[in-house]
């Protein structure tokens, strides 16, 4: 127990310098690489006063790093840090100049609930397809499932959509194509996930609206994704076959199907997790893209919509949302590790 | 009456297709697979280098009416809806697109390879502190840097190359670094060593030989996920502007018809896009067995 606690607070100490690392990272993009936020709001012909006045608001006017004429924490990083520490991320620019983290928070669980759901489906994908593949290793189904992971790897997420969209909403008219609850349904927010909400509340006519709108993006997001699962999962369980404990079960007489889906399967399942939390970050990217070609209420819709309207503050706390994301989930996904699993220590 | 779905075809498509495997066990499955992504990127350099012969027309004037069906009127992929021709579109697109991919790709090899090697040979604080900085970057979605880049850039072509180089030099310097790290104690090196050769003689002569070939696969791997990621940024709306002819921007500009069912503006530069980036990674995949026979799966 001693020695799973110190790793805990060693894995938390470890997160800070990641975190200010990619903090770093988002303020050297935005404010030192050439493009001028100023005139990336206003538009490059703004006259030159109404660009002071900007560059003066969003603190632009400031040094970069360190202040050399006075108190040298006064420039723009440190108010940046000091001001993340505060979860002060400014207002935005546009439509009431409500302040972002107010904005984010309306957002974020529109993108929490469609990852969710993707990657659950991503997983059933993949950890199926990939432990059928290998009990039927090197048939038409192994080949099939093994072509299936490189091919749906290549195709980019955003024109999957879209094909999604022209065969089961245009052509079939199974789905809607855009949004995440049909017009005219009244669904009172508890949690702000449409799913949860609508059990909650016990709002049927809701519910089954709201599946009926995640059904093509997350399948879209999921499918994607599941490809390098099929794959993954493949190598592993044919690994796992050839163990000495599956070769015991088979000989006692189980079934093979219990062999192959209970045995060796969850044996197989910690290279998988690690995977999972690996591919976090693509299942963001990926939200992004589903998200602006689904007109998914989003962060991902989110950022894409403020870079387009030039909101400096709203693209600048939408990307820092991300990094602290990033970094919690590494976090999660490292402790649900050391717990699984005894070896992992500092 | 055995239809195309009986079971007595059925079987014999099973067999024919698990022969066709059989046969490519026999020479191993890896050249079948770099032979189809290698047939593949030739076809697209093809396209590349000849697009002023191949394609029926110019891909930025509007040579037909808006909107014509594919195959009609001598439009074999229609037209969109300013009347332009989709096919001469995604002929000319191809080079925009690849340019960009193979450029961000050089770049962030040039960048990362030297950064991972020094990392690697020389240790001590320096790899620590880089090995954190790549490690952070690294667990960023990509895409989302990318997007923040791009939107700082502006539009065109050197932009998204910049932006897209950001992602992958990570990627290089994790492979090389580790790739030294099991090299560096290796007896032929301390003999170099111990006979006086300098740290760069070391690095060059003895060290970086051994990564060429991870790096082969990497770039190949790279190039495919570059062609997604410039795809999405154009996509987006940040990458290449109009009226140039782009895979990404052309799927932009033509989802807003496919709810009334004009699917071609969308359909082709999408198979266009996944076939590019399929070849890129199947050749990557192949290089992989063949290059790195130990890794191979059971």
């Amino acid at each position: 127990m001693r020695a799973i606690l110190s790793y805990f607070i060693t894995r938390v100490l470890l997160t800070i310098p990641m975190l200010l690392i990619l903090l770093t990272v988002v303020f050297l993009v935005l404010r030192v690489m050439p493009g001028d936020p100023a005139k990336s709001v206003l538009g490059a012909h703004a006259p030159k006063d109404q660009i002071e006045m900007v560059r003066k608001s969003l603190g632009l006017d400031k040094p970069k790093f360190i202040n050399l004429h006075g108190n040298p924490f006064d420039s723009q990083y440190f108010h940046y840090l000091y001001n993340l520490i505060r979860f002060d991320l400014g207002n935005s620019m546009i439509w009431g100049k409500r302040p972002v983290a107010t904005e984010i928070k309306e957002h974020f669980p529109a993108t929490l609930e469609l990852t969710v759901v993707s990657i659950t489906i991503t997983v059933l994908i993949g950890i199926f397809g990939g432990a059928f593949a290998a009990k039927k290793q090197k048939t038409v189904g192994d080949y099939g499932l093994r072509i299936y992971g490189i091919l749906i790897y290549s195709i980019p997420i955003f024109w999957l959509g879209l094909m999604f969209q022209l065969i089961f909403g245009v052509w079939l008219g199974w789905f809607p194509v855009a949004g995440r609850i049909g017009a005219g349904l009244e669904l009172k927010s508890v949690t702000g996930l449409y799913i949860l909400d609508s059990i909650l509340t016990r709002n049927w006519r809701a519910f089954k609206s709201v599946i009926k709108h995640i059904a093509l993006p997350s399948i879209t997001l999921g499918m994607v994704l599941s490809g390098i699962f099929v794959r993954l999962t493949r190598a592993n369980m044919l690994n796992m076959l050839k163990q000495d404990f599956v070769t015991a079960a088979r000989v006692r007489g189980l079934p093979e199907r219990i062999v192959v889906y209970k045995h060796a399967l969850k044996n197989a399942f910690i290279p998988i997790l690690t995977m999972m939390g690996l591919q976090f970050a693509m299942l963001l990217a990926g939200a992004v893209l589903t998200e602006t070609t689904f007109s998914w209420p989003g962060m991902g819709r989110y950022l894409v919509e403020r870079i387009l309207y030039r909101d400096f503050n709203g693209v600048q706390g939408g990307i820092v949302f991300f990094a602290l994301l990033v970094s919690a989930v590494s976090l999660i996904v490292d402790i649900i590790y050391a717990m699984i699993d005894p070896r992992i220590r500092y | 009456m055995g239809g195309f779905f009986s079971h007595k075809s059925a079987q014999l498509i099973k067999k024919g297709i698990n022969r066709i495997f059989k046969g490519a066990k026999w020479h191993g499955v890896e050249w079948y697979l770099t032979f189809c992504g290698a047939v593949i990127i030739l076809f697209v350099l093809f396209i590349i280098i000849f697009a002023k012969w191949i394609a029926p027309y110019d891909p930025l004037e509007f040579v037909g009416k808006p909107f014509i069906r594919p195959g009609q009127d001598g439009f074999l992929l229609g037209t969109d809806n300013l009347g332009r021709d989709v096919l001469s579109r995604i002929i000319y697109g191809s080079k925009i697109v690849m340019t960009v991919a193979v450029t961000a790709t050089i770049f962030s090899a040039v960048v990362g390879i030297p950064i991972g090697l020094i990392s690697g040979y020389f240790g001590g604080t320096l790899d620590r502190v880089l090995s954190l900085i790549m490690d952070s970057i690294y667990s960023f979605p990509g895409l989302i840097l990318a997007i923040a880049m791009a939107a700082m850039l502006g539009p065109g072509m050197l932009n998204v190359s910049i932006a897209i180089t950001v992602i992958y030099i990570p990627t290089y310097f994790r492979v090389v670094r580790g790739h030294v790290l099991s090299v560096k104690e290796e007896l032929y090196v301390e003999a170099a060593k111990t006979l006086g050769a300098s740290d760069l003689t070391i690095i060059a002569r003895y060290i970086f030989p051994n990564v060429i070939a991870s790096i082969a696969v990497i770039f190949s791997l790279n190039i495919a996920d570059a062609i997604l990621t410039e795809a999405g940024l154009s996509f987006l709306g940040l990458g290449i502007s109009p009226p140039n002819p782009d895979w990404g921007l052309d799927i932009s500009k033509g989802k807003v018809f496919l709810p009334t069912g004009r699917w071609w503006l969308v359909t082709y530069p999408g198979i266009m896009i996944s076939l590019v980036a399929l070849g890129f990674t199947l050749l990557g995949e192949g290089l992989n067995e063949i290059l790195n026979p130990r890794l191979k799966e059971a």
